[in-house]
C-alpha cells in the first residue's frame, strides 16, 4: 500500500501533465477557421465548407454546433472569457447586444469593395436589423418570419376556402373552427412561453414598440393595446389552449391530430412538417401571411446574421467565407439543406423554391417585415412583454395593469441604464 | 520547531484553493454587488459605478425577487414535511426487525440519491404530461382528472416537490436509520414490559431519541432546499407565470442570461444571508426547548 | 405491525422508488413518438437501438461522456491528494492557529457556492481556465467537506503508531505514505466514490465555465439536447439512461463505502 501512495501521486501528476497537454496543444500548420452555428443550421453549413477549403487550400473551417436554447449564455460567457470565434451565425435580434459590447467587426468597408453582396438585393427589412447607429455589423445569412401554418381541411369544413386575411375574418374563422372542434380540441395554439406570435401581431401597428430614441417602452400606446387585446381575445374564447410548448408532447403530432387548426411559426416547420405528417395529411396544410388588423399585415424581421468578431485574427478569411455563404448558389443549397430561406431574392428567381407552395407566403411577408427595436435590452423587454401578456391570459389581470406595470419596468429597470448612459454622452 | 513547516506543507496546497477559488470569489462577489456591473461595463470598464446599497434596495424593490422568495418558501414548506414523512417512514419500515432482504431494499430506495439531476428531471417531466403521463393515468384509476402539473401555476410547484422528495428522500433515510439503529433497545424492551402500544413506543421513545438527529437533518434539508435551481431550470425554466422561478433561477437569469453581474450577486448574499438566519434560528430554538425541557 | 405489512409496504415503495428509471430504460427502447400514446405504454412493442445510434453518431454524446469521465475522475484523483494530506494534518500534526483554520474550513461548508460564482468565473477567465477541463477541475481540487471526513477518520489513528516511526528518523510524508494512509483506505474508498459522484453530476458551473460544446459534460450536453430535442421524448431517455448508468453502477459497486462516509459527514457532524 506504501508503494501504492506513491504511485498514486505519481498517477496525479500525470494526470495534471496530460491536461496541460490537452490545453494548450498547438494546433497544425494550416489556418483554422472557426465558425460558430446553432441548430440545424450547424449541421448543414459543414456540407457547403468542402467547396470553400477547396477553393482555399491551407483553410481548415471548424464549424461548432451549439444549441439554440443556450446559444445568449454562450455568446456572453464566451464574450467574457476571450472565447469567441472568428465568426459566428447571429440571431439579428442579438446584433445590438455585441455591438454595444463592441464584440463586431464593422462589414461596411468589406461590403463596399464586394462583388456577391449587394444590399439591394436583400430584403430591405431584414438588412436593416444589420446596422446600428449607423454602421453595418453583419450580413443576412437566411432569414424568417413568423406566420400562419393552418389545415385547410379543418378551415374549409368550417366553411372557409382560403386563409383569413385581416383579423375580423381570422376572428370568424378561429370561432367556426372551435364550433367544430367542441371542448377538447382548439382552432389555434398560442404557447403561452413564446413572446413571437404576440411580438409579430404588435409589430404590424404603426405605434413604435419602444419610444424616445428607444429609451423607454411604449406599451401603452393605442397600438399594441390593440395587439395585445386580440391575442387575450383568443383564449376568452377558447380558440387558444392556455399552454406553453413544454406542455405540448409534440407539437407536429398534434397538428396532424387535428388538436388546433392554426399554428404561427416560421418556415423551418415547412420541412418538419413536411417530414412529420403523414401522407394523408399533406394536401391539407399549408402557409399563409400573417393577418393584419386591416388587410395583409407584417411581422418582425426574423433570421440570422454571419457576423465577423473583432477578436478574429483571420477577418479577411472570415469574410470570404461570409462572401461564399452569401453566393446565390450557395444560398440555395443552403435552402434545399435546411429549409432556411436565402436572405437575397435573386436567390428566390429559381430551382425547387421557386415552385414551392409553402414558401410563397413568406415571400410576400419577407417584403413587408420591421425589424425589431435594436437595443441590447430588446430580448428582456420581449420577455417581459409575454410575461405581462400571460398574467392578463392566464393570471386574469386587467390589460391596463399589466401594461402600466410593463412600461414601468422596462422604463425603470430594464431602460435605465442605457437611457443614462445616452443622456451622458449628449451632455459631453 | 521542524514539525510545524512539515505540518504547513501538508495544509498549505488544500487552504491555497479553497482560499483562491472559494474565499477571494465570495469576498469579491460581495464588492460586485455593491456596483453595477452589467453588459455595458462589460464593454467599458469606464460604465462600471459603485451604488453602495442600490442594488440590494432594487432587487427589494423588484417584486419578481419577492415571488421567487415565496415560491421558494412555499417549495420549503411542501417539501420540507414530506420528504422528512418519508424518509423517516422508509427508515422506520428498514429498521423493522421483519424486514427480509435490507440491503436490496435500501439500495433501491436510495438509488435516486446518486443519479444526475438533469437527467432524472427529463424523465419526470414527461411522467407528469397531462396526457400522456403515468402519474395522470394511475389518477385517472382512482377518478381523479387530469392534472396539468407543469403547466398550472397551481401545481408546477406540488409537481417539483414530488420530484425533489423523489430524488432526495433517500439521503435522510440512510441518516435516520443509522438514528434508529443507535436506539438502545432495552428502552423499548422495557415499554413492551409496561404494556405500551407501538404507537405509544413511537411518540414516547423513538421520536424523542431521534430528535438530534431529525432536527439536523432537517437543518440540512431547508440549507439544500432553499437553494433550489436545477429542478426549474430543466423541468419548466420558471414558467408557468414564474411560478416555479427559484430565489437561484432568478439570479441565474439576472447574472448569466441578461449579465446585470452586480444585482445577481446582491440577489446572492440575500438568498445567503436568509439561510443563515434560519438555520441559526432554527437551532437556538431547538436548544432553548432542550433547556426547558 | 406484522411481517406481511412490513414485506408489503416495502416492496411498493422500492418498486414506486424504481419505477421512474425503469420506464426511463423502457422508454428509451421505444420507436420515436411511441411513448406519446393513451393509455402510455410500458414497454416498447418493438424494441430499437435507433435512439442510441442517434444519440451517439448524431448527438456526439460519446464525447460528452468522456468528458465527464476525464473531468470527475481528474477531480477525484487530485483532491484525494489534496484532501488527505489536509485532513490528516488537522487531525494529528501540530501547527499554530490549526483550530481557527479549521474552523474556517467548516465555516467553507455553510456558504452557498452559487455567491462565489460569477466572480470565479471572472477569476477563470483571468487564468485563462474558461473553456477548458483545468476550468472544472482545479476549483474542486480541495473541499471543505473532504478535510473534515478525512479529518474525522484520521483522529482514530492512535498516535503512538506516528510517534514510533518519528522516533525511528522517519520524515513526516514518509510517515503520511507509508503509516498513514494504508489506515485511511476505507476513507480513501468513501471520499473517493463521493467525489466522482458528485462531479459527474454537477451542472452549473460546467454549464457556466465550459461554453465550449467540444469540453462539455454529460449533464450539460443532456440539458442542452432536452431543450432542443423537447419533442423526442425517446432520443432524450436514452440520452437520460447513458447519463445515470455509471453513476449508478458505481454506486452498486461501492455503495456499502459510499453509505459510510455519508454517516461519518452527517450524524458525527
Amino acid at each position: 500500500m506504501a508503494s501504492g501512495g506513491v504511485a498514486g501521486f505519481l498517477r496525479i501528476a500525470a494526470w495534471v501533465a496530460v491536461f496541460a497537454l490537452c490545453a494548450c496543444a498547438p494546433a497544425s500548420h494550416e489556418t483554422t477557421l472557426k465558425l460558430w452555428a446553432f441548430g440545424p443550421e450547424g449541421e448543414a453549413v459543414g456540407k457547403l465548407l468542402t467547396e470553400f477549403e477547396q477553393t482555399h487550400p491551407g483553410v481548415h473551417v471548424v464549424v461548432q454546433n451549439l444549441p439554440l436554447t443556450a446559444m445568449h449564455e454562450k455568446l456572453l460567457t464566451a464574450f467574457a472569457g476571450d472565447a469567441l470565434p472568428d465568426l459566428c451565425q447571429l440571431g439579428n435580434t442579438w446584433i445590438p447586444e455585441f455591438a454595444v459590447l463592441g464584440a463586431l467587426e464593422p462589414l461596411q468597408a468589406y461590403v463596399d469593395q464586394s462583388e456577391v453582396v449587394r444590399r439591394e438585393d436583400y430584403f430591405a427589412g431584414i438588412w436593416d436589423t444589420n446596422v446600428i447607429d449607423g454602421a453595418l455589423y453583419g450580413v443576412s445569412w437566411y432569414v424568417d418570419t413568423r406566420l400562419l401554418f393552418y389545415r385547410k381541411d379543418l378551415l374549409a369544413a368550417a366553411g372557409f376556402d382560403h386563409a383569413p386575411r385581416d383579423w375580423d375574418e381570422w376572428r370568424r374563422a378561429m370561432a367556426a373552427i372551435k364550433r367544430n372542434q367542441g371542448a377538447d380540441r382548439y382552432a389555434i395554439f398560442l404557447p403561452l412561453n413564446e413572446f413571437e406570435p404576440l411580438l409579430n401581431l404588435a409589430i404590424q401597428q404603426s405605434d413604435p414598440l419602444l419610444r424616445d430614441g428607444d429609451t423607454r417602452g411604449n406599451f401603452e400606446s393605442a397600438g399594441f393595446r390593440r395587439a395585445l387585446d386580440f391575442y387575450v381575445e383568443a383564449f376568452r374564447e377558447h380558440w387558444a389552449p392556455s399552454m406553453s410548448n413544454t406542455q405540448i408532447a409534440n407539437v407536429w403530432d398534434e397538428f396532424g391530430k387535428g388538436y388546433f387548426a392554426f399554428y404561427i411559426t416560421g418556415p423551418w416547420n415547412i420541412g418538419e412538417f413536411k417530414r412529420r405528417l403523414p401522407a394523408e395529411l399533406q394536401g391539407s396544410w399549408s402557409t399563409a401571411p400573417l393577418p393584419g388588423a386591416h388587410g395583409p399585415g407584417g411581422g418582425a424581421a426574423g433570421g440570422a446574421s454571419l457576423a465577423i468578431f473583432r477578436t478574429s485574427r483571420h477577418k479577411q478569411l472570415a469574410w470570404e467565407l461570409t462572401e461564399f455563404l452569401s453566393g446565390v448558389k450557395q444560398q440555395q443549397r443552403f435552402y434545399m439543406l435546411t429549409g432556411d430561406l436565402p436572405a437575397r431574392r435573386s436567390a428566390w428567381d429559381f430551382g425547387a423554391i421557386q415552385t414551392d407552395e409553402y414558401t410563397r407566403a413568406f415571400r410576400t411577408q419577407l417584403e413587408r417585415v420591421k425589424p425589431t427595436p435594436k437595443v441590447p435590452e430588446w430580448e428582456r423587454i420581449a420577455n417581459e412583454m409575454q410575461l405581462a401578456a400571460e398574467r392578463v391570459v392566464r393570471g386574469g389581470e386587467s390589460a391596463d395593469t399589466a401594461l402600466r406595470a410593463l412600461d414601468a419596468k422596462v422604463d425603470d429597470v430594464i431602460l435605465a441604464k442605457r437611457r443614462a448612459l445616452l443622456a451622458a454622452r449628449a451632455r459631453q | 520547531m521542524s514539525g510545524e513547516r512539515a505540518a504547513w506543507t501538508f495544509v498549505a496546497p488544500a487552504l491555497f484553493v479553497l482560499g483562491v477559488f472559494l474565499a477571494l470569489p465570495v469576498a469579491a462577489a460581495l464588492l460586485l454587488s455593491f456596483t453595477d456591473f452589467d453588459i455595458y461595463a462589460l464593454a467599458n470598464l469606464d460604465n462600471l459605478r459603485f451604488v453602495g446599497l442600490g442594488n440590494y434596495i432594487e432587487v427589494l424593490r423588484t417584486p419578481l425577487f419577492w415571488k421567487s422568495l415565496l415560491n421558494t418558501v412555499w417549495f420549503v414548506a411542501l417539501a420540507l414535511p414530506l420528504s422528512l414523512a418519508v424518509s423517516l417512514g422508509a427508515a422506520l419500515l428498514l429498521n423493522s426487525p421483519l424486514v427480509r432482504f435490507r440491503g436490496l431494499h435500501r439500495t433501491a430506495l436510495f438509488a435516486p440519491v446518486v443519479t444526475t439531476v438533469v437527467a432524472v428531471a427529463i424523465i419526470w417531466r414527461y411522467l407528469f404530461h397531462t396526457r400522456y403521463g403515468l402519474i395522470n393515468y394511475a389518477l385517472g384509476h382512482f377518478g381523479i382528472g387530469p392534472v396539468d402539473w407543469l403547466g398550472d401555476p397551481h401545481w408546477a410547484m406540488p409537481a417539483l416537490v414530488l420530484f425533489a422528495v423523489w430524488k432526495n428522500f433517500g439521503y435522510n433515510m440512510i441518516i435516520l436509520l443509522a438514528g434508529l439503529q443507535a436506539i438502545p433497545q432495552d428502552l423499548y424492551e422495557a415499554a413492551r414490559i409496561d404494556g405500551a402500544s407501538a404507537a405509544r413506543r413511537f411518540w414516547h421513545i423513538t421520536l424523542p431519541c431521534l430528535r438530534p438527529v431529525l432536527l439536523l437533518v432537517a437543518v440540512i434539508t431547508i440549507a439544500g432546499y432553499f437553494q433550489l435551481f436545477a429542478e426549474p431550470y430543466v423541468m419548466t425554466r420558471g414558467d408557468p407565470l414564474q411560478s416555479t422561478v427559484s430565489v437561484l433561477y432568478f439570479m441565474y437569469e439576472e447574472g448569466f442570461k441578461w449579465w446585470n453581474l452586480g444585482r445577481a450577486c446582491a440577489i446572492a448574499f440575500l438568498l445567503f444571508a436568509l439561510i443563515l438566519v434560519i438555520t441559526r434560528v432554527l437551532l437556538r430554538l431547538a436548544r432553548a426547548q432542550d433547556h426547558n425541557a | 405491525m406484522t411481517k406481511w405489512s412490513v414485506n408489503g409496504l416495502l416492496i411498493a415503495g422500492s418498486m414506486l422508488t424504481l419505477l421512474p428509471l425503469a420506464w426511463m430504460l423502457s422508454a428509451s427502447f421505444m420507436q420515436p413518438g411511441e411513448a406519446s400514446h393513451v393509455p402510455p405504454p410500458l414497454l416498447p412493442a418493438h424494441a430499437t437501438l435507433a435512439n442510441y445510434r442517434e444519440l451517439f453518431l448524431r448527438a456526439g454524446m460519446g464525447r460528452y461522456l468522456l468528458n465527464s469521465f476525464l473531468v470527475a475522475g481528474a477531480i477525484t484523483l487530485a483532491s484525494l491528494a489534496f484532501n488527505l494530506s489536509a485532513g490528516y494534518a488537522f487531525a494529528k500534526l501540530r501547527f499554530s492557529g490549526r483550530e481557527r483554520l479549521f474552523r474556517a474550513v467548516l465555516a467553507a461548508l455553510l456558504v452557498p457556492l452559487q455567491v462565489a460564482m460569477m466572480p470565479l468565473f471572472l477569476l477563470m477567465k483571468w487564468l485563462h481556465l474558461v473553456n477548458s477541463y483545468g476550468g472544472v477541475v482545479v476549483p474542486a481540487l480541495a473541499s471543505a467537506l473532504g478535510i473534515y471526513l478525512v479529518r474525522q477518520y484520521a483522529r482514530s489513528i492512535p498516535d503512538e503508531l506516528i510517534e514510533a516511526a518519528r522516533i525511528d528518523g522517519a520524515g513526516e510524508w514518509t510517515i503520511f505514505l507509508r503509516i498513514v494512509l494504508p489506515l485511511l483506505k476505507p476513507m480513501i474508498v468513501t471520499l473517493a466514490v463521493l467525489t466522482f459522484l458528485a462531479s459527474w453530476n454537477d451542472f452549473m458551473w460546467p454549464l457556466i465555465v465550459l461554453s465550449d460544446q467540444a469540453w462539455q459534460t454529460a449533464p450539460v450536453a443532456l440539458a442542452g439536447l432536452s431543450r432542443e430535442h423537447v419533442q423526442d421524448n425517446e432520443l432524450m431517455m436514452a440520452g437520460s439512461v447513458v447519463t445515470v448508468l455509471p453513476v449508478l453502477l458505481l454506486f452498486l459497486l461501492l455503495q456499502r463505502q459510499y453509505l459510510q462516509g455519508l454517516l461519518l459527514g452527517s450524524v458525527k457532524g
